[in-house]
């Protein structure tokens, strides 16, 4: 439902959507590898990084 | 059911199928896309950080030493010692007396050399840095491995304690359980080579700070023993619930960098 929303809201030829969609996706991996991934890692998995005493210990 | 319902319910399953996509997608990144990308650069600045310091060590070297004596040779290690020495205990060869130490920087993240560790690849090399601080150290692409605050320096009498990273952020240490009995660890800094020696594992708790002490377990104090600790997480799966130490003894020092070095340090230019 949601992808085929999206589908529909894209304009062009099918073609046209899927390179937009491409791009779309490209953009959402660098905005996760850069931010989110970094941020997730940090927030939810520190583990101490390897040191004693650390956040765990 | 009604129309309404079932769209409600193919949206909610697809919001489902998009967020276990990306919970995918994170442990892919976090556990090999990201320790690559940043373990490439992590050896690129560590190279690079190495032929600066190769060249301070033969710029310092070269006044102050015209005709340098034979007997920098370093000691070789106690050659058929049935086992590893306990900790605390004397080391079986006299630790040279000369060896230059650098003051603690003890600014985050001031650089303090470059370690070696050639079982953890024929391609590893790491920043040392100091203090253990996750983001700016730990994480880093210029860095890799911290130094622990107020812990000894490479060749310093105490325990000279480093930390990485196991898996994550370079994968820094996720092989430093492999690491076998004499093997070497070779620390860079601006003064010369500092090669210790691998003695035994230890597998303790995250809150075990005793062993990073001066003499790991036993003592705060510094004797004359100069030792060298590192630490990461183990098991490598989330949440690592322990700590695994490799422990490491002081053989010599020398401003000619090691021979077993050669290739690698040939291929980097310094």
């Amino acid at each position: 439902m949601i992808y085929r929303a999206l589908w529909r809201l894209l304009p062009g030829p099918p073609f046209v959507r899927v390179l937009i969609l491409l791009g779309l996706v490209a953009g959402v991996l660098v905005v996760f590898d850069q931010w989110l991934f970094p941020w997730v890692a940090a927030t939810f998995f520190d583990d101490g990084t390897g040191t004693v005493g650390g956040p765990q210990g | 059911m009604g129309r309404g319902l079932v769209a409600a319910l193919w949206a909610f399953a697809e919001l489902l199928i998009t967020f276990a996509l990306c919970a995918l997608l994170f442990v892919g990144w976090y556990d090999f896309y990201n320790p690559w990308v940043v373990g490439v650069h992590q050896q690129a600045t560590a190279a690079e950080q190495s032929r600066l310091l190769s060249r301070q060590i033969a710029a310092s070297a070269a006044p102050s030493a015209p005709s340098r004596p034979a007997g920098q040779a370093m000691p070789s290690a106690p050659a058929g010692s049935p086992s590893p020495a306990p900790l605390g205990a004397a080391p079986a060869h006299a630790a040279p007396s000369n060896v230059p130490v650098m003051a603690e920087p003890g600014r985050v993240a001031a650089p303090i050399g470059v370690i070696y560790i050639p079982r953890l690849g024929d391609d590893w090399r790491r920043i040392v840095r100091e203090t253990v601080d996750t983001e700016r150290v730990l994480n880093s692409v210029t860095a890799g491995v911290g130094h622990y605050e107020g812990t000894a320096m490479p060749g310093g009498m105490g325990n000279f304690a480093v930390a990485a990273h196991d898996i994550g952020y370079g994968n820094s240490f996720l092989k430093l359980s492999t690491l076998r009995l004499s093997d070497k660890i070779y620390v860079q800094t601006a003064q010369g080579w500092y090669t210790y020696t691998f003695r035994n594992f230890q597998f303790v708790q995250p809150s075990a700070v005793d062993v990073i002490n001066a003499v790991p377990a036993v003592s705060k104090t510094a004797t004359t023993d100069r030792l060298m600790t590192l630490t990461t997480c183990y098991p490598a799966v989330f949440p690592p619930l322990e700590r695994a130490i490799a422990y490491a003894e002081f053989e010599g020092f020398d401003t000619a960098a090691p021979a077993a070095l050669a290739s690698i340090l040939a291929k980097d230019g310094s």
